[in-house]
Parts: structure tokens; C-alpha cells; sequence
């Protein structure tokens, strides 16, 4: 293990990010972890606290620290509302990366980063194999919303009720795309993200039909990257330089004015944490450009498009989930309600309580099972609670929870991405 | 270190799940929201019901541990930063609405409730807990009585205390105490409920409350008065309540502090004003009405530059914005904000602004002003870095500065964040030795062992 005193050294550099939290304790308002443990150490203050005694060297014990910093879902609501206006995820990440650098990643966890995230094309492959022999181990749970769940006794599984890897994924539906573009004269680069790829590749031909019913150019290279947020939040920022610097070759290889994405997540990484954390400064003008020009799908059809929310006769509620990544980082909420009116069918109807995030937060929901089972299961509830036959929302990983929770729970109420109801009444 | 023998009691009585003692998990329960000094509680546990609590209360009172209970720990005081070594009581899984009772106006509620919460539930239900503070979308309601917060409206509506029917609270033996009750009126006994308002944590451990609701008003109406010159934003407070008018709400805001709020909003305020007033009146629509058309010529000729009268609900939530901003706003000016809560009685208001601009220029600080003018509490916010020592030492002869001068133009130490360890100090100046000694005697006899929250209001207990 490195020296702490490195250790320690490193973590000063947070210091002036750290004393602007003045303790107030606001966040205990907002964090949907604290919710439901109403412990400290799960509240933003308590884990700022934790960062500044390490530093301070009251706290000793980085590991215990590490552990506690686990236990967030980087959703950013806590930031969003702070009066500080402290850079909270920004600590986390950065935290997470010197920790990680010092106590290292268990050793799979590091093997899956390192040479299967880094390898597209041998993680495809894998996946794929994967998809045809999962109907060995899983057996249906619920028709509608399309889940599974474990068929024997598997500890990774436990109780989840889960969507299943696509029989066939995007990429082997649609390998590549170049088209030119049509009347609307633009040309959008299309980055679906690995989960729209490898479970909901419908939610990826939704995307390649709005653009060619509005005569949008895509350009979708093959072997894309995954966005690398997986790896930075676990502090594997060697990883995510590579994932970035795969991705930004690809994309350099075609001419587009925007690049759209289906998945909250993907946005928000690209626009907001790749010209942050991407190790290389040389490259800074082209990380820069892209970030610049990456857009939610809803957010690049109704402020680029001008795609407009179309009032119908007897529409349908449909139950509308905010990412956290597009309404705490990117302040997008109205565009996604607009797409899901404009096909004249669908009206977004609001869930009681207001926006709160799903429980997924990545790595969280396969370390804290239980606790992202809690706050899905609320979740679940407010959905059922509006009474819509229908929940829809502007993330795949969000689609895969809700629907793991809203089966669980016994209501079957398919879960659908914005840009597919919008494509169904073109 | 606490005792293996002790913690396997502490965990038989709460559950192992909610007894900590790891090194991370003490820390976390060092600090609140005051800029203080941390110390760290030897253990820290969660009753989920009230026998539990009563438990825990004996078994520390029968080891001599000493003993914080902390709910939201949003005080500005210091109230819940533990003794060291002591245990911390949280009161987070304390948090059932027990009885909203629509027929007699009054609510029974545990400690840990969340104040925002249990105000929603009361407006669910057509009525009003008035008691606002800024806090209260985490603050508890055990942590508002033990402070006996106050809040926007309490200008018209009055503090906690209006609002307490009755307190039950465990005595150090563990001994559950009833006080008050569910009558509006009721002068049983010894007004112990009143004891426990204010209290800190240092008499009782509250275990339910039973809570006043009123009617809400009918109508209310928002306006934004601008004045060139602090006197005159003062003279029209002054007025106000001279013409027999009583706002709901009545917010002042200085200079500094509204070039800050536009800074960080961009809503179009004022730059160059040198003081704003916020201003709601609320009641019957046709007092309504009348109210707002007094107000709006008083703060006329009381030389107002202009007052904005909110026409719509959208329109009163940017008058309401603007005050919700300040703190947010000054708080992002630099790295440490210090949230002071001198009060004086209202007429002294433009003395005070007066004080505090020459202090700041004293001590060479940056200081921000906003505050409920209606009731002479002004929060003089410091704006500093506590990392530069030097400016520090300033910060804390400045402190000194303000107190002083608030007791001097007759006001108090504290208008609603209470004394806790922060203004202990200066409790003499306020009440003189006699005050501190009777309250010392009445807690030396109360808690013999001197286990309940030691060292807040009253300072270090001589022997
Ligand atoms: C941003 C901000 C705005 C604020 N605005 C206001 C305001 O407008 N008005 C105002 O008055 N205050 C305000 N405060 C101060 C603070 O929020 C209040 O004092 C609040 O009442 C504290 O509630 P809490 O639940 O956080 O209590 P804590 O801070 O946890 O505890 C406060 C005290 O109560 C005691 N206590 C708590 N529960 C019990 C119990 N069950 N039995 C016995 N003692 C108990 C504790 O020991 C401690 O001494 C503000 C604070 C912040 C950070
Ligand atoms: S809300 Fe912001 S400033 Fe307040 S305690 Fe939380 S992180 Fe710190
Ligand atoms: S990012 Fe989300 S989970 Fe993490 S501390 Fe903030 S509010 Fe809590
Ligand atoms: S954000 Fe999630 S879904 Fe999107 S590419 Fe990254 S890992 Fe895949």
C-alpha cells in the first residue's frame, strides 16, 4: 500500500472544494440515501466530513472512509440544492479516484475494467454469448414489463426481477449507419450507450426512426466505447482516459452537427465529466468540441427540431420519471414531457412527491442491493400511485431498475423509453 | 473508549443495527452547523421507539455518561456537538405524526419529525402550524422546541413556544414526565412544557409534543419596498406597526446583501438600493386588501423608491425567492459563513445597521445583513475563511463586538439560534450572575449527575 502521508497529501488538494460546505445540513432534505437510513455518514455533510478528517488526519482509517463513500448514488440532487453551491459530485469522483489509487480494486473488479470495458469488441462478443445461454438460469417473471428472474438459487441475481440481455443487441442489428442528411440539412452522430445496446435495442431504432422521419443525417461508427462513467465513479480514471480517447477517435472520423444520445447518464458524462476528468490535456480542444455538441435526444428534437408537444383529445397518462443526470446535471425536465405529447397520444402525468432518483446509481444498485430495493420500491409505488397503464423515462439504466422494481411489486406496468412512444405515432 | 459491557447493553436496549462506535461513524456526529470546534461522542445510538429512548437515558444517567440527543443538527449553536467521550442520541428514527386532531386544533407528534413534513400533513388537512424556520425542510420538531425557533412569520404568528400545548420528556432516571395537555387552556402544576422550551437538550429528553394548529388565512398579498437609505427602510417598519398594522412577514435586507442575491439570480433587484423590505400581509381578503394599500403608501412616504405589490402567486414566490436567496448567496462569497442572530427591539434597528457597518470596518470583515426587521432580528452574516487565522481572531473580536452591542441598545444574545456552547460566554452580560446561578441550581438538582447535554447554555458547571 502507498504511504498515507501521500495519501493524505493528495486529499489536501480537495480542501478548498471541502470548506466551502458550511455544514448547514440542507442536504439532509435531498438525499434519498439518508431517506431512508437517517444516518450522517449517508448524508452529503457526513461524507464531506469523512473527506476532511481524513485529510486532517483525525480519521485514520481510509478503507472504513472508502466504504462510506460507496454508499451514494452520484445522483447529484444533493448539489443541485445546495445553497454552497459545493461541487459535491465533483469531490466524490475526485475522491473516489485518489482512494481507489491507494487501496486499489479488488482484483475482478479491476480485470472487468481493464480488459473487457476497454475491449469493445471482445466485451460484444461475450454479451452475446451470454444472451443465448441466459434462458438457462432465468425463467419469465413478468410478460408485460419483460422481466426475469433467477431460475435457480444465484447470489448475483438474489431476488431481482431483471430485463434480459436483447437476443440480439443494436450493434449486431444495425452494425454501423452513414446517411446523409436530408431536408432538415443536419447530421447528428448517434452514441446509444451500452445499455441501449445490449437490452433495449428497440429504444436505439425508436432514435435511427424519429431522425429519419425528420430527415436527420446519423452517423453511428461501430465498436463504440462505453462512456466510462462506470469507471470513474469507481476511480479507475486510467480506464476512463481510454474509454474517452476510443471514442473521440471514432467520432473524429465523421462530420456531424450534434451528437445525440438516448440514455441520461451518457449525456451527462460526455457533456459534463469528459472535459473534467479526461486525463489528457493535449486533447483538451477535441474533448471540448464534443462535450459541446452532445444533446439528449428529447432535448436535440424539441430545441434543435422544434419538435412541439401536440395537444390531443383523450390522451393516454403516461408516468413520467426524471433521470437525476437530466434533471440535477443537465436541468432538463421539460423537453423529455414535450416529446412524449408530441406524437399527439401521450401526456406525461407527474408522480406524487415530486422528482426523486430511481435507486439505480450504477455499481450502487450491485453493492447496497437492499438499500437501492428501498428506494425503487418508493419509487415503483408513485408510479402506480398515478394511475398510468404506462411509465416512461429519458434513461436505460432508469428503465432497467423501475422495471426490476415495478415487477417486484407486483404492478405490471411497462416501462418504455420517450423517444419509443414518441416513434410509435410516426 | 465506552466499555464492551456498556455498548452490549446500549445494543440489547436499541438493536446492534443502531449502535455505532466505528471511528468514521463518530465523527460524523463531531459537528452541527455552527463553526465550532469539533469533539467526538464515544457512541452513538437510535432508538426506534420511545421505551428505547427512556432506556437509554437511564443507562447513561445510572454510568455518568453524558448524554446529546441531537435531531436534524442544524442548530447555529452548537447544541448537539457531543461531550467528548459522551454518547449521541439520535432521534431520526423518532419520526411519527401520531395525531393531527382537525376538531381541537392540535397535533401529538414524536421528537424526530421533520418540520416541513408535519407542515405539509397540517396543510393536507386544511390548517396551519405557523413556526417556519428556514431550516425546516430537515429541522426536527423536538430540535424547534429545544431552540424554540422561530421563522418568517413570526412577526404575526409568533416562535415554537406559541405552538407548545405540552411536552413529555424522560427525566434523567428515565422516568417518563407528562406535561400540558390537549386543552387550550390548562395551568396544572408547574408550567414544565414551558421548562422545556429553550431548553437545549440540558433538562429532558422530549419524547412527544403536542402541538397548537390554527385556521390558515383566507388571502395574503407580497411586496417589495426599495428605500435609498437604511434610516428610512427602518422608519417604515417603524410606522408599519405604529399604524396598527401587523404583517405576516416583514424582511429586511441590505445593500451588500442584495448586490449578492443579484449576482447570484440575476432577478432584476436593485443594485443600488441601499435596503429592500419584504413584506406579507395575510388575513381576511378585504383587511387584505386594505393592509397592502397601507403598507405601500407608508413605505411611500417613507421615501421608498418604489414598491412592487405582487399581483399573482408566481409574482409573491419571486418576492419570496429574494429572501431565500440570501443565504445561499452570501454563503458562496467565500469558504466560512457565519450566521449571527443579535436581536434588538425594533426601534433599534437603524442603530444597530449603523453598529454592525462600523465593526465591519473595524475589523476589516465583510459583512452581509438580512433579517426579520419586524421583530428587530437581524442576521449579521461574517463572510470569512477560517483557514486564514489571522482574519479569524477578527471574526471572533468582531462577534464579541456584535453582542456587545446588541445588549447595549437592549436587545438579546439570541433572537432564535439559541445559546448552546457557542454564546454561553457572554450569558452574564445578558442576566447578570443571579440568572446563571438559579438556572445552575435548578439543573444540579434536575440532573445531579450533569449528564444531559453539559456545557450548553449554562458553560462549564462549577463543581
Ligand atoms: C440554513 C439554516 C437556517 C436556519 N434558519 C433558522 C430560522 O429561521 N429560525 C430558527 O430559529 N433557527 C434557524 N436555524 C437553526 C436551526 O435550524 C434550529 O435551531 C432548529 O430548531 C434545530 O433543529 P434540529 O432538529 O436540527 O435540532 P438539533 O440541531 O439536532 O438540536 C438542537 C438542540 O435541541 C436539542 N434536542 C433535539 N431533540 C431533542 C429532544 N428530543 N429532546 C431534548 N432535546 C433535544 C439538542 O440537544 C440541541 O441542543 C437555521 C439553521 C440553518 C442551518
Ligand atoms: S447542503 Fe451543501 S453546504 Fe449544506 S451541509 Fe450539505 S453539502 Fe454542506
Ligand atoms: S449524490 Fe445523491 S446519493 Fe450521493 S450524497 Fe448527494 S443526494 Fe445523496
Ligand atoms: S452511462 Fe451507463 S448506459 Fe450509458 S454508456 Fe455509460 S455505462 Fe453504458
Amino acid at each position: 500500500m502507498a504511504d498515507i502521508k501521500k495519501l493524505v497529501s493528495m486529499l489536501k488538494e480537495l480542501d478548498d472544494l471541502l470548506t466551502g460546505c458550511m455544514r448547514c445540513g440542507m442536504c439532509q432534505a435531498q438525499c434519498p440515501v439518508f431517506a431512508q437510513t437517517g444516518r450522517e455518514t449517508d448524508v452529503t455533510r457526513g461524507k464531506l466530513a469523512l473527506l476532511s478528517g481524513l485529510s486532517e488526519e483525525i480519521l485514520k482509517d481510509p478503507e472504513e472512509v472508502n466504504e462510506k463513500l460507496q454508499r451514494c448514488l452520484l445522483c447529484g440532487t444533493c448539489e443541485a440544492n445546495c445553497p454552497s453551491g459545493v461541487k459535491v459530485t465533483d469531490i466524490f469522483l475526485r475522491a473516489r479516484a485518489i482512494l481507489t489509487g491507494y487501496l486499489g480494486l479488488p482484483p475482478t473488479q479491476r480485470l472487468i475494467f481493464r480488459r473487457l470495458l476497454t475491449n469493445p469488441k471482445l466485451m460484444n462478443n461475450l454479451l452475446s454469448l451470454g444472451s443465448s445461454l441466459q434462458g438457462l438460469f432465468t425463467k419469465d417473471a413478468d410478460s408485460v414489463i419483460g422481466t426475469s428472474c433467477a431460475r435457480f438459487n444465484a447470489p448475483l441475481i438474489a431476488d431481482r426481477h431483471f430485463k434480459k440481455l436483447a437476443s440480439k443487441s443494436l450493434h449486431s442489428q444495425t452494425p454501423h449507419k452513414d446517411t446523409p442528411p436530408g431536408k432538415s440539412g443536419l447530421r447528428v452522430a448517434f452514441f446509444p450507450g451500452c445499455v441501449t445496446d445490449k437490452v433495449f435495442p428497440q429504444v436505439g431504432q425508436a432514435v435511427l426512426k424519429v431522425m429519419e422521419h425528420h430527415q436527420v443525417g446519423v452517423f453511428m461508427p461501430p465498436n463504440q466505447a462505453c462512456c466510462g462513467i462506470p469507471a470513474l465513479s469507481s476511480g479507475e480514471t486510467e480506464v476512463f482516459d481510454n474509454l474517452v480517447r476510443q471514442n473521440l477517435d471514432l467520432f473524429a472520423k465523421g462530420k456531424w452537427d450534434y451528437l445525440i444520445t438516448p440514455c441520461a447518464t451518457c449525456t451527462a458524462t460526455i457533456h459534463e465529466l469528459w472535459p473534467k476528468y479526461y486525463g489528457d490535456k493535449m486533447d483538451a480542444v477535441r474533448v471540448k468540441d464534443l462535450a459541446d455538441k452532445v444533446m439528449d435526444v428529447s432535448q436535440f428534437l424539441t430545441d434543435v427540431l422544434k419538435v412541439a408537444p401536440k395537444e390531443a383529445v383523450t390522451p393516454t397518462k403516461v408516468a413520467y420519471h426524471d433521470p437525476c443526470h437530466l434533471r440535477n446535471t443537465l436541468k432538463i425536465t421539460a423537453q423529455p414531457r414535450q416529446i412524449l405529447a408530441a406524437g399527439g397520444k401521450y401526456a406525461a402525468a407527474e408522480l406524487p412527491g415530486g422528482p426523486s432518483c430511481c435507486g439505480s446509481g450504477g455499481s450502487f444498485n450491485i453493492k447496497h442491493y437492499k438499500l437501492s430495493d428501498v428506494i425503487g420500491r418508493k419509487k415503483a409505488e408513485s408510479i402506480a400511485a398515478t394511475g398510468a397503464k404506462i411509465a416512461a423515462t429519458s434513461c436505460p439504466a432508469c428503465m432497467l431498475q423501475i422495471s426490476d422494481m415495478l415487477s417486484k411489486s407486483g404492478h405490471s406496468i411497462p416501462v418504455k423509453h420517450v423517444v419509443e412512444l414518441y416513434a410509435e405515432t410516426l | 473508549m465506552i466499555r464492551d459491557a456498556l455498548k452490549n447493553e446500549f445494543q440489547r436496549i436499541v438493536g446492534k443495527d443502531n449502535v455505532m462506535t466505528e471511528p468514521a461513524e463518530l465523527h460524523a456526529y463531531s459537528y452541527d452547523s455552527a463553526v465550532l470546534d469539533q469533539t467526538q461522542p464515544a457512541i452513538v445510538v437510535r432508538p426506534e421507539n420511545s421505551e428505547s429512548l427512556g432506556q437509554v437515558v437511564r443507562l447513561c444517567n445510572e454510568n455518568g455518561l453524558k448524554l446529546t440527543v441531537r435531531g436534524a443538527g442544524t442548530n447555529l449553536s452548537g447544541g448537539t456537538i457531543p461531550h467528548p467521550g459522551g454518547v449521541v442520541c439520535l432521534t431520526t428514527a423518532l419520526d411519527k405524526v401520531l395525531e393531527i386532531n382537525e376538531e381541537d386544533l392540535y397535533a401529538v407528534v414524536q421528537p424526530g419529525v421533520v418540520t416541513a413534513k408535519f407542515a405539509a400533513q397540517v396543510a393536507a388537512k386544511g390548517l396551519l402550524y405557523p413556526p417556519d424556520p428556514g431550516s425546516q425542510a430537515v429541522s426536527t420538531l423536538g430540535g424547534n422546541v429545544a431552540e424554540n425557533a422561530g421563522g418568517l412569520r413570526a412577526l404575526k404568528y409568533g416562535v415554537t413556544k406559541d405552538y407548545v400545548m405540552g411536552v413529555d420528556f424522560f427525566d434523567v432516571n428515565g422516568e417518563l414526565i407528562r406535561s400540558g395537555g390537549k386543552t387550550v387552556k390548562c395551568v396544572t402544576g408547574y408550567n414544565l412544557a414551558g421548562l422545556m422550551i429553550a431548553s437545549e437538550g440540558t433538562l429532558g429528553v422530549f419524547e412527544k409534543l403536542t402541538l397548537k394548529l390554527v385556521p390558515p388565512p383566507a388571502a395574503y398579498k407580497a411586496m417589495m419596498a426599495v428605500f435609498p437609505d437604511v434610516m428610512d427602510a427602518s422608519r417604515a417598519v417603524a410606522a408599519i406597526i405604529a399604524n396598527k398594522i401587523v404583517p405576516a412577514t416583514l424582511e429586511f435586507m441590505d445593500n451588500f446583501t442584495i448586490r449578492t442575491v443579484e449576482n447570484f439570480r440575476k432577478a432584476g433587484l436593485p443594485v443600488d438600493a441601499a435596503a429592500m423590505l419584504l413584506i406579507e400581509v395575510d388575513g381576511h381578503p378585504a383587511q387584505v386588501e386594505d393592509d397592502a394599500a397601507k403598507v405601500e403608501s407608508i413605505c411611500k412616504d417613507n421615501k421608498a423608491i418604489s414598491v412592487r405589490v405582487a399581483k399573482d402567486d408566481a409574482e409573491r414566490n419571486a418576492v419570496w425567492q429574494a429572501r431565500r436567496d440570501a443565504l445561499p448567496a452570501l454563503a458562496r462569497v467565500k469558504p466560512t459563513t457565519v450566521l449571527e442572530d443579535a436581536t434588538v427591539p425594533r426601534s433599534k434597528i437603524p442603530a444597530m445597521m449603523q453598529a454592525l457597518d462600523k465593526i465591519a470596518k473595524k475589523y476589516d470583515l465583510t459583512i452581509g445583513t438580512f433579517g426579520h426587521a419586524g421583530d428587530g432580528n437581524l442576521h449579521p452574516t461574517i463572510l470569512t475563511d477560517k483557514r486564514d487565522q489571522k482574519e479569524w481572531h477578527r471574526v471572533e473580536a468582531a462577534i464579541d463586538a456584535i453582542f456587545e452591542e446588541a445588549l447595549a441598545l437592549g436587545g438579546t444574545l439570541s433572537g432564535e439560534h439559541g445559546i448552546g456552547l457557542a454564546k454561553s460566554k457572554y450569558l452574564k452580560n445578558e442576566y447578570g450572575v443571579g440568572a446563571i446561578n438559579y438556572s445552575r441550581r435548578m439543573k444540579s438538582v434536575l440532573d445531579p449527575n450533569n449528564i444531559l447535554n453539559p456545557g450548553k447554555i449554562l458553560g462549564p458547571l462549577l463543581a
